[in-house]
């Protein structure tokens, strides 16, 4: 059983609640208590009918102000997967939010409503998916119910978003017609639906396959730590513990040290369970290598014929996070990039994005909260950097605050 | 070519980012310590940190909070594993707080130490400058925890802001704090309690008995059965009576109930769990009943 892990956009009137709510319970993944509680509030608060999204609202202000403030992770499995996933609110600190749920995402879920069709969220909402490359995209086209299962409707959303994604790099689309409050093709195929021959949304989840989205040609190893563990057992024990970010390693591999382009062969990839043949992402493991090299936690290790780019100045997408700071040319931040945290100077803004049209703003001076934006930076130490575009894990960054330490801008890099 | 799909398993992708968060704290800060009550969810940590420093010692010492409530299975279980370890093992004892007047006992049949620990905790943490400190709370077992980050960030006060949290993205964690903030970390954030128990089968690790059923004297309260102990204060109207229980979570004896239970072995215990249609802090958390935001409210405050 593996892991399936993905981003729901939408909001509540698009029957997000109700779909995960439908997810979560047809999985059993609600359990009575909880079920309990939500019937309890509802009654209490007069609403109708049982309000799921009291389920994901976990916090005091959530609930007494009726709106979602921040990510909120689900867990179900069913007995092909384990999923887990990472709700997004539709309305407050959209981006910010959205973009945090989407950077671990295998899949993100749109969700439509079918009276209304392709909205500017919707748009919103696709073009971040894309922007954070999350490798499976899903128009849930909803409340099918409500355009009496009309497979035209259906048509018409399907062409006008097709349309549009053409402009975004959107990998791979799939769109599914629900109904998520009378589970139509939500769990399984819906009768009011014969003209649609595709999986129901839980059969996507299911059988989607994500493994070999990740990177398993270039090696990328971010040394995390450095093992050595001063025992009479291991004297000379030296391990470089990390995650595998990218490639397939193996015993007697050639292998290159970043920053000093020293090369030698890996001796062993130990773990406490013994050691391994090979490793892969998103594994973590420890690496023995066969020559005494003065390697320390931020450097890279990876393939002599196939290294990352090493820059001290770096392009790329930004997304500004702040709540009251703006993003300025000469504002100087933190850059946490793999395991190698540096100093970056905003060299230059080249636009802001604006993320409904897709306009690029030349004449932008500074991102405020929410704002996408082309930026160059200028960094203190060489990073070791691929296109994000080919690798999430060594081309994505967080940026934080000096003076506040908040983290404060995602970055992707060009 | 690819020999094989490289896919890997929810056990192995759970691991391996434990490992890589605890890797990252023991990298990033001066100071951590890693919560150690013997429960399931602080054993698996446990065994995490071993995995992620192995062929070294942990590098940081286990920490536990001390009610004086606690089960004695629990402490003996705590005592002999962290000797095991050879780690250095800080206990906390909430007596010595009330003792040296930081706070004052409950008094009543619904008397507990649960609030407590908080101030416990903060102390300790302040006098052995702590700057990270992990704890085995997952997303599942509660909605405040949800939303709550890997790498939660408390202010010199040990509070935690709920609507001011550092966003979080991919496997990026912001250690930066000042002198006297800290960060509770969440290795198992992502692991549901099913998880715990197939990774405790996987492992085979050893755990406290009374997560096993066994025959013990107790009493019904608010539909949780609690032990006979001293420290549990019962009522005449409360009689007692031998039941086949187990323990789902362990906590203090005066706010943890036992569950009716045949399950004997770790097999049994994930078919009950696979079946069980009631959280785990529902069946068993007085401490979580008292409100919609109970867990909200404490973890404010600085809680777990």
């Amino acid at each position: 059983m593996d892991i399936l892990r993905f981003a729901t956009a939408g909001s509540v009137d698009d029957g997000k609640s109700t779909l995960i709510g439908r997810l979560l319970f047809d999985s059993k993944a609600i359990f009575e208590d909880q079920l309990e509680a939500v019937e309890r509030t509802s009654r209490d608060r007069g609403t109708e009918y049982t309000d799921l999204s009291l389920l994901t609202d976990g916090l005091r202000a959530e609930r007494e102000q009726g709106i979602t403030i921040d990510v909120a992770y689900r867990y179900f499995a069913t007995p092909k997967r384990k999923f887990i996933i990472a709700d997004t609110p539709g309305h407050i600190q959209y981006t910010r939010n959205m973009v945090t749920g989407a950077s671990t995402a295998d899949l993100a879920i749109i969700l439509i409503d079918a009276r209304k069709g392709v909205l500017e969220q919707s748009r919103r909402h696709a073009f971040l998916t894309t922007l954070l490359r999350v490798p499976h995209l899903v128009l849930a086209v909803n409340k099918m119910d409500l355009v009496d299962y009309s497979e035209e409707r259906f048509e018409e959303i399907r062409e006008e978003f097709t349309q549009f994604a053409s402009k975004l790099n959107a990998s791979d689309l799939t769109f599914i017609p629900i109904s998520a409050l009378h589970g139509d093709n939500v769990v399984s195929r819906s009768e009011s639906m014969p003209w649609y021959q595709g999986p129901s949304l839980l059969h996507h989840l299911e059988h989607v396959h994500i493994a070999s989205d990740r990177n398993l040609v270039d090696v990328r190893f971010p040394v995390q730590y450095v093992i050595r563990p001063h025992k009479t057992e291991f004297h000379d024990y030296r391990g470089y513990a990390g995650q595998v970010a990218g490639g397939v390693l193996k015993p007697g591999d050639d292998v290159m040290h970043l920053p000093s382009g020293l090369t030698t062969k890996i001796a062993s990839i130990d773990t406490f369970d013994g050691p391994v043949t090979e490793a892969f992402a998103p594994m973590s493991v420890t690496l023995r290598l066969e020559d005494d090299i003065d390697i320390s936690r931020g450097d890279m290790i990876c393939r002599p014929n196939n290294q990352p780019q090493v820059s001290q100045e770096i392009e790329a997408m930004v997304c500004w996070m702040a709540d009251t700071a703006k993003l300025t040319p000469r504002t100087k931040l933190t850059i946490k990039h793999t395991t190698r945290t540096a100093r970056a100077l905003v060299k230059d803004l080249h636009y802001r994005l604006d993320v409904n049209t897709l306009h690029r703003d030349e004449t932008a001076t500074s991102l405020s909260l929410n704002e996408i934006g082309r930026v160059s930076l200028r960094i203190t130490q060489p990073l070791f950097v691929d296109d994000y575009a080919r690798n999430r894990q060594t081309g994505g960054f967080i940026l934080i605050d000096e003076a506040t330490n908040g983290t404060v801008g995602a970055g992707m890099i060009l | 070519m690819l020999q094989h799909d490289y896919t890997t398993s929810q056990l192995d992708v759970l691991e391996a980012e434990a490992i890589h968060i605890m890797r990252e704290v023991a990298a990033e800060f001066e100071r951590p310590c890693l919560l150690f009550s013997g429960g399931k969810d602080s054993i698996v940590m446990l065994r995490i940190a071993e995995k992620a420093f192995w062929p070294a010692p942990i590098p940081f010492p286990l920490m536990h909070v001390d009610t004086g409530h606690n089960f004695p299975e629990v402490i003996d279980y705590r005592d002999r594993r962290s000797a095991e370890l050879g780690a250095r093992l800080v206990v906390a004892s909430v007596q010595d707080s009330i003792d040296a007047g930081r706070v004052v006992e409950e008094t009543g049949r619904r008397a507990s130490r649960n609030r407590l620990q908080t101030t416990t905790l903060l102390d300790a943490i302040e006098e052995h400058e702590f700057d990270a400190v992990f704890g085995g709370a997952r997303r599942d077992e509660e909605k405040a925890r949800a939303k709550e980050r890997v790498f939660s960030f408390r202010d010199d006060f040990g509070q935690w802001d709920p609507k001011n949290q550092r966003p979080e993205l991919w496997n990026l964690y912001n250690a930066k704090i000042r002198k006297g903030e800290h960060i509770r970390v969440f290795p198992l954030s992502n692991w549901t309690e099913l998880d715990v128990w197939d990774y405790i089968r996987r492992e085979g690790i050893e755990i406290p008995s009374i997560y096993f059923a066994h025959t013990r004297s107790v009493f019904e309260r608010d539909g949780m059965l609690l032990p006979d102990a001293d420290v549990v204060q019962r009522g005449d109207d409360e009689p007692l009576f031998e039941s086949l229980v187990r323990y789902r979570t362990v906590g203090d004896m005066t706010c943890t109930g036992a569950v009716s239970s045949s399950a004997a072995t770790v097999d049994e215990i994930i078919a009950e769990i696979a079946a069980t249609r009631i959280t785990e802090r529902g069946a068993t958390r007085a401490d979580d009943r008292a409100s919609e935001a109970a867990m909200e409210d404490r973890k404010k405050e600085g809680y777990f």
